[in-house]
């Protein structure tokens, strides 16, 4: 195991108490490299939502241990005082929607988190445009999110995501509202960029045509999770 | 750090500025009414200033001539005029009614003014336009805002009266504008009755054995011509000599006199805390009352608002942003709303609510500083539903799930 990347061991969350408790997730094992991209594929309530909100520092586990890089931030209780940081500084996420904020044009939309993070608006707005450059959407920087295709609005919600370098993306579905074409760019771009910046990335994903993508995939079921080999095809040659 | 409230006005101008100006609207109504209550006021201090007296003589434990009707006999002025002190002394009569003219009438406050010279107590001290009374019936100088024109005969009972002079801002406490005839004229008009009511009177006066003694002849004629005469007036004016205390000469005069006498701060308290202190009463309320609804208008409004990017705040909250920067979005966004409006409010007061309202309406800076600060407070109010509101949302919306 390298010191990057994001590992979990016996991760649990249980709902509520006494008789009424629900275990959504009673043994969790995961772990995934800087710089891989793993799938993470379960049936509607098997526990996908609440592990993706456990790994993303928005609700708290109930037991087990998550490093990230070199990192204890979970062992049977936070290890990290402030999780807005650590969420905005070290977790990118990109979720089913882009759900970019309308009022900000492209570029600010990618800029507010390293804003957010103290960095200077000039700084923010070249570290935006050097990954929109990389994901080509550069040339709609100025843009609305509402003028964008959907393509488009997603690889800005990728750049967004990636914009503070974080170890771990966690993303959400990314590609459900996508055609296969477009689905498939997607999960290269994020192969891309996972491999140039060493992040990375889980995908929850029920989508039948980016799963061959994966070279691992973890499946979830009743809370419980199980690694397999997965197929490993390139994005690119399946497009084609 | 951009300006998230800033770039969401700019992004949504169109439903601020619409909306700002449906509450700018509402802030003008507010201000007027406030300007409303300031030209009472005004109106009153208007009376006073524009009546050239230092006291007013009136009748005995009434608190005439403006609040209560006050009787004095019109020689009254005799014994003042020789107290201690006193400069200047004059009659007057106030009566409020219905001034006809064409075949329209308007709502004015007459006075009738003692003859004298321009300086007089009760005599307007300036005019706009023509003369002052200079014969003892049957002219009169009036206000602007009557409408009455230089040379125009209006009808005041049963007489009628050429306009020869006109004045301005000449208003009584209730902003009623003034008409000045000469004082005589002005004692016939107040008690004036009809002539069936004189032959009447007369008849009943005949009747009276006590009045009707043939063995005292004259007697009759001499009780009959009491009742057609009116020997009162309202108050006496007095100016007070310089070097003197008005003070002082007021004690003198109750004392002497038995009559009850006002110095300037006494009848502007009797006009402001007694005659429009109703009046006052409502306007307050009114102005509560616009208040609480500019309150649940704007906090309607930036609730609705936050209501409406429930999924950027779960986002925003996501991706670590801080809650006084949420909290700065909505605050800044109510703030702004209440500018726009305040200066909606400003503009549509001054230029279109004040110049048609029929009261004069007197819009004072500090009036209009104090109303600014109100509607930022009452803004930061109304935003804290909508704060709390988008400090429950849960980042974990953004996720789903």
């Amino acid at each position: 195991m390298s010191m990057k990347g994001i590992r979990i061991e016996g991760l649990k969350k249980r709902y509520g108490s006494g008789d009424t408790a629900v275990d959504a997730l009673k043994h969790v094992n995961m772990h995934v490299e800087a710089g891989e991209i793993v799938g993470l594929i379960g049936p509607s309530g098997s526990g996908k939502s609440t592990l993706l909100k456990c790994l993303g520092a928005v609700i708290e586990p109930t037991a087990g241990k998550m490093v990230l890089g070199s990192d204890i931030i979970y062992d049977n209780g936070w290890r990290v005082r402030d999780l807005r940081a650590l969420r905005r500084d070290r977790i990118g996420f990109v979720f089913q929607a882009p759900y970019l904020i309308p009022f900000l044009d492209v570029t600010d939309n990618v800029a507010l988190l390293p804003m957010l993070a103290g960095v200077s608006n000039a700084e923010s707005r070249k570290r935006a445009m050097e990954l929109l450059r990389e994901l080509n959407v550069d040339h709609r920087a100025h843009a609305m999110p509402s003028k964008l295709s959907g393509g488009e609005q997603q690889r800005v919600a990728i750049a967004r995501g990636l914009v503070n370098r974080p170890p771990v993306i966690l993303a959400d579905e990314p590609t459900a509202p996508l055609n296969s074409d477009r689905a498939l760019t997607v999960i290269r771009l994020l192969n891309d960029m996972a491999q140039k910046f060493e992040t990375a990335i889980i995908v929850v994903t029920h989508d039948e045509k980016i799963i061959p993508t994966f070279k691992r995939i973890y499946h979830i079921r009743d809370g419980v999770t199980y690694e397999e080999k997965g197929e490993g095809r390139s994005p690119t040659e399946m497009a084609t | 750090m951009i300006s998230l409230a800033g770039r969401d006005i700019i992004h949504s101008w169109g439903k601020f500025v619409f909306t700002g100006f449906g509450l700018g609207l509402l802030i003008g109504i507010t201000l007027s009414m406030a300007g409303i209550y300031r030209g009472m006021v005004d109106d009153a201090r208007v009376l006073l200033d524009n009546s050239g007296a230092d006291l007013w003589v009136v009748q005995k434990n009434t608190i005439g001539p403006y609040a209560e009707p006050s009787s004095l006999y019109d020689d009254t002025w005799r014994e003042i005029r020789g107290m201690p002190g006193v400069k200047q002394v004059a009659n007057i009569t106030y009566l409020t009614m219905q001034v006809a003219k064409d075949g329209s009438d308007v709502r004015a406050m007459v006075a009738g003014i003692s003859p004298g010279t321009p300086g007089t107590p009760g005599w307007p001290p300036l005019l706009v336009a023509g003369r002052h009374i200079t014969r003892s019936h049957y002219e009169a100088v009036a206000d602007v805002a009557t409408g009455f024109k230089l040379g125009d005969v209006v009808r005041i009972r049963r007489n009628h009266y050429t306009v020869v002079g006109l004045t301005r801002r000449m208003v009584s406490s209730n902003g009623d504008p003034m008409i000045f005839i000469p004082l005589k004229d002005a004692q016939e008009a107040q008690f004036l009755k009809d002539n069936d009511a004189i032959r009447q009177q007369r008849r009943r006066t005949a009747a009276n054995p006590a009045f009707n003694r043939p063995a005292v002849p004259g007697l009759l004629e001499a009780a009959v011509a009491t009742q057609s005469v009116n020997p009162f007036v309202n108050a006496v004016l007095v100016q007070v000599a310089s070097g003197h205390n008005p003070l002082t000469t007021a004690t003198s005069i109750r004392r002497w006199k038995n009559l009850t006498v006002y110095t300037r701060a006494q009848m502007e308290e009797i006009l402001v805390g007694k005659l429009i202190a109703t009046s006052a009463r409502q306007i307050f309320m009114f102005l509560v009352i616009l208040s609480i609804v500019s309150s649940a208008i704007v906090a309607f409004i930036i609730y609705t608002l936050t209501q409406g990017k429930i999924r950027e705040i779960a986002v925003l909250k996501l991706i670590g942003t801080k809650n006084r920067t949420i909290i700065a979005l909505i605050m800044q966004q109510s703030m702004a709303l209440g500018a726009i409006g305040f200066v909606v409010g400003k503009i549509s007061a001054t230029l279109f609510m004040a110049p048609i309202f029929p009261k004069y309406v007197l819009l004072l800076p500090l009036d209009s500083v104090i109303g600014f600060i109100a509607v930022m407070i009452i803004c930061i109010l109304a935003s804290i539903i909508s704060i709390r509101a988008a400090l429950k949302v849960d980042p974990a919306e953004a996720i789903g799930g």
